[in-house]
């Protein structure tokens, strides 16, 4: 093997190391890394995925995608504020980034931000619609 | 009188009833006197109702199937509802007569016959195309064309709160029949009838098809899993009947109850009912009892009287490869099935050994 391809061999080797350390890099910041905007679809009266990571401390998009012919929500919040909307009766959620009500077939985004790492839980508290399995998680890290 | 098969009798039922003869009130008696309402797919919409629905007739003659039901009025204000998927069509939508469930009810349960005669003396949106809409008593019914989404959102825009299994259900019936029909219940109106709890308005729906079916997995909707469905499902047809599923008691929920010629005596009765001028003069009676936890009525009932004797397991809501695994369990058993799957294990490692083996040799 002569010098110089042995040479742009190193080189070669040399980019890849940088390449893989500066990619390295990126994923272990998790604000770097984490999507600004996260999709979830709503099925057969499913939350899909049902459990996402964010970012905390700056906003999240979520685009949510109601495919049912039927009306769904979409509220994400701490245990107590779950507690609440299982016996609420505020028939329609849009003044709170965190409390979204979806009509049949639409798509809303809303964003929201979580100050500090939390872990919520989204449901749809529509009657029936939680026992039903309409319950998702978000994980803010 | 024709023949009673009930193998596994349906305790649960059976048991309420005669304790509802027992009781000796006349509610109770009248209560347990009807068959057990459950047909149709309670919607339920504004909540505080339901709309109960009925033991059913699917007959079919001459290529039309002939499909007899009742809503029964449960109370409450406001209106409340019901959808049911139907196999085609309707040419026409009628008022069902005035006793043909009443008397089939009869023909079947001779122990509840005292009880019977006691009872009997006291007693849009865009998308979805609208094909018919008539009017019977307190009951206004749509009949629909659409996809699960134009029908699901029409039930929507018309005050129907559709339970979250409604999503699926709706698309597992609008991918074999996009035809429903919407019975409404206009609880004002029945008041101004006179109608009290527990009246069943019956609806003869008239649908032309090759392939007659009877809805079952719309039984369920909106049930949990520890909640049960009970309905009985009536069948008069040319000839004995070939189903699928076939009835398999506990297995599947269905049960067997009456596998006979229909009496000259009850189709010369049905035949003078108003409206039923349509019964054959010779009949094969069959009767299906439902007692099934809601998520084992995952299937529609198929039926084939031409003698054939090959229902469709499309019809039944069954994949092909589904049906044919359905039987061998229904028929055989686990044992049989598990023995299959060993023996299918067995053979494909034989075969890719085999394989192995050969492509050594090539090497070599």
């Amino acid at each position: 093997m002569s010098k110089a391809t042995r040479a742009d061999g190193l080189t070669v080797v040399g980019f890849v190391l940088v390449f893989a350390l500066g990619m390295g890099l990126i994923a272990a910041d998790p604000v770097a890394s984490a999507p600004a905007t996260i999709d979830i679809r709503i099925r057969y009266s499913q939350f899909e995925p049902s459990s996402v990571s964010v970012p905390y401390g700056r906003p999240v998009t979520f685009v949510l995608h109601n495919d049912d012919p039927i009306a769904h929500e979409w509220l994400v919040g701490e245990v107590e504020t779950h507690r609440v909307h299982r016996t609420g009766t505020e028939a329609h959620h849009a003044s709170r980034p965190t409390e979204v009500s979806l009509p049949p077939l639409s798509t809303i985004a809303t964003t929201v931000t979580f100050e500090q790492p939390v872990t919520w839980s989204y449901i749809c508290h529509l009657p029936g619609h939680e026992a039903y399995g309409m319950v998702g998680s978000v994980s803010a890290r | 009188m024709g023949h009673f098969l009930s193998p596994e009798p349906r305790r649960t039922r059976r048991s309420a009833r005669l304790f509802g003869a027992l009781g000796g009130a006349l509610g109770a008696l009248a209560i347990a006197a009807v068959p057990a309402f459950a047909c149709g797919g309670l919607i339920g919409p504004n909540g505080a109702v339901n709309l109960v629905n009925t033991t059913t007739l699917a007959a079919y003659h001459d290529g039309i199937e002939h499909y007899v039901t009742s809503f029964e009025f449960a109370g409450g204000g406001g209106q409340f509802g019901s959808l049911v998927p139907l196999p085609g069509v309707p040419t026409d939508v009628v008022r069902g007569g005035d006793w043909t469930l009443q008397r089939l009810v009869r023909e079947t349960s001779p122990v509840l016959d005292q009880a019977f005669r006691v009872n009997a003396e006291a007693a849009s949106s865009q998308g979805a195309e609208i094909l018919l809409e008539v009017r019977i008593d307190a009951l206004d019914i749509t009949v629909l064309r659409g996809g699960s989404n134009e029908v699901g959102q029409w039930a929507t825009d018309h005050g129907f709160r559709l339970p979250p299994d409604a999503p699926e259900v709706l698309d597992f019936y609008a991918d074999r029949s996009p035809i429903f029909l919407a019975a409404v219940f206009d609880a004002d109106a029945a008041a101004e009838r006179g109608q009290a709890i527990g009246d069943g308005t019956p609806v003869h729906i008239t649908i032309p098809t090759d392939n007659p079916w009877v809805p079952l997995r719309i039984l369920a909707l909106g049930k949990s899993a520890a909640e049960r469905v009970e309905a009985d499902v009536y069948l008069l047809t040319d000839r004995a009947p070939q189903m699928l599923p076939a009835p398999a008691n506990a297995a599947n929920g269905l049960f067997l109850e009456y596998f006979a010629p229909a009496s000259d005596l009850l189709l010369d009765d049905l035949r003078s009912d108003a409206g039923m001028g349509w019964i054959p003069e010779t009949a094969f009676l069959t009767k299906v009892g439902i007692d099934a936890a809601a998520p084992q009525l995952s299937f529609d009932l198929a039926i084939d009287a031409s003698g054939a004797g090959q229902p469709s397991p499309i019809r039944a809501g069954l994949s092909a490869g589904a049906a044919a695994v359905a039987t061998t369990v229904a028929t055989f058993g686990w044992p049989v099935a598990v023995s299959v799957a060993l023996t299918a294990a067995i053979w494909f490692s034989a075969w890719t050994l085999g394989r192995r083996r050969f492509a050594q040799q090539d090497l070599a």
